[in-house]
């Protein structure tokens, strides 16, 4: 192991894992309002916007999220779709984990028990006030430990991006391999790297989770 | 007195599930601070009726009517919406599994839908809220989370929370089903209350008992029909059917 390698080239790594850590934030955001309007459409009374939240969720969980990276930044500009790598890297990623978090959200929603609903609505609640004021409260505490699960599978997630060339972590890694001959140092550094950002945001959700419970 | 209109009055009431009818042809008519116990076996359709009359089961054939309103008018999907919602102010319902709010303090448990739909204030609602929480009992408990409570605290809670809207009739889905035996007795306490304050009470129970010592009358259902009704006395003394007489056997049985 060449520690002296290691420590010549972390300072770079590191400012790659904040490039992971934006494409990160940037997708889970994107990822997150892309999931609850999915939910909002699965639910809907509406028997399009079912429909259409029911193809979102099978064609993006049903496809690599590679290959729609690929067509997204790769064959985007034959239909007009211009997009800088970075851009197309989170968006691709935000639509990607959106479909997931779709049905984690769902799930969430559905789990809270139906008299809850009716309790509210048998007092003169609307629909959407019985949403918002007791279903939604509920169904926010129940999401996120699968939400988490999703920010994690995310996080990871954002190595693919190496692949339509966003120089992050992963990127990063090969470049200073190419160089520097050392894919065990590189990759091992990359990983380590990896594994502190999710323990932390690991860490993180726990604290949420804990503070949202109902006492 | 003498020709007010029933506060509920269910009209030839009919639902059905695919093939298995659970209403066939029920009628009721429960005049103002009129208590009504309706018993019978489970699958008779008592849950059923009780549920159509704030449409949370919607019948497939018949008429519910609120005072001069009918509940289940037939209305364009987003009138009927707001329809609804309005007539269910005046309805009051209390589960059998409480179905208070988790989240909410057992003061947000009973302020939420006031301060939403009366347009009332946080202090005008405090006070609806301590006023209701007075009478079941608790008005020490106004800050606890549900979760603090026990089963009777939290359907006293579940009966606050149903009267701060002030509604015109209030209905029991078996509300003492799921309660242990002992806790039974203060939510029985604070409906027999309710009953001397002539509030007017549907009750499902299966609680021959308390049906025979609160109710002005009862009605006996068996496969989706009104078997048989009347006072508690003739119903339990002198049932005229055999299905009420078998019904009634078990059941004080079980009791001793």
């Amino acid at each position: 192991m060449d520690v002296e390698l290691l420590l010549r080239v972390y300072p770079f790594f590191l400012k790659a894992a904040l490039v992971t850590l934006e494409l990160s934030v940037l997708s889970i955001l994107l990822g997150l309002g892309c999931g609850a309007l999915g939910a909002g459409a699965r639910l809907s009374r509406h028997r399009v916007l079912r429909f259409l939240g029911a193809a979102y969720v099978s064609v993006f969980r049903g496809t690599p999220a590679l290959i729609q990276l690929f067509i997204l930044y790769f064959g985007g500009p034959q239909i007009g779709i211009q997009l800088d790598a970075f851009t197309a890297g989170f968006i691709g990623l935000g639509i990607n984990i959106g479909a997931y978090m779709t049905e984690t959200m769902r799930g969430a929603i559905i789990a809270v028990d139906k008299g809850q609903n009716e309790a509210a609505r048998t007092l003169g609640l609307s629909r959407g006030q019985a949403m918002r004021r007791v279903v939604l409260p509920q169904a926010m505490r129940l999401m996120i430990r699968p939400l988490g699960v999703n920010i994690n599978a995310q996080i990871k997630g954002t190595s693919l991006v190496a692949a339509i060339s966003v120089v992050e972590l992963t990127y990063t890694a090969q470049r200073y391999i190419a160089s520097t001959y050392k894919p065990f140092e590189m990759f091992l550094l990359a990983g380590v790297i990896y594994l502190a950002i999710i323990s932390a945001t690991g860490l993180g959700l726990s604290w949420l989770d804990r503070r949202a419970a109902i006492r | 007195m003498l020709n007010e209109r029933p506060v509920i009055e269910v009209r030839h009431a009919r639902k059905s599930y695919g093939a298995v009818e659970v209403l066939r042809d029920v009628s009721l008519k429960v005049r103002k601070g009129e208590i009504v116990a309706i018993i019978g076996p489970s699958g008779s359709g008592k849950s059923t009726l009780l549920r159509a009359i704030n449409n949370l089961d919607p019948l497939t054939g018949g008429e519910v009517w609120l005072e001069d309103t009918q509940v289940n008018e037939a209305l364009p999907p987003r009138r009927y919406e707001a329809h609804i919602n309005r007539v269910r102010q005046d309805i009051g319902m209390v589960f059998q599994h409480f179905n208070l709010f988790p989240h909410l303090s057992v003061r947000g448990n009973i302020t939420l839908a006031p301060m939403m739909l009366k347009g009332i204030g946080r202090k005008e609602a405090d006070e609806l809220a301590e006023q209701q929480l007075a009478r079941v009992g608790l008005s020490d408990r106004v800050d606890f989370m549900p979760s603090q409570l026990s089963g009777g605290q939290k359907q006293r809670v579940a009966i606050a929370r149903a009267l701060a809207m002030k509604p015109k009739v209030m209905l029991f889905d078996e509300a003492t089903s799921a309660l242990d035996p002992e806790l039974v007795e203060e939510v029985n306490l604070v409906m027999k209350q309710l009953a001397e304050e002539h509030m007017t009470m549907i009750i499902v129970t299966h609680e021959m008992g308390f049906a025979q010592d609160v109710c002005d009358r009862v009605l006996f259902m068996d496969r989706g029909l009104v078997v048989e009704q009347g006072p508690p006395d003739v119903v339990f003394r002198q049932p005229r059917h055999e299905r009420t007489r078998a019904f009634l056997r078990k059941h004080l049985q079980l009791r001793d």
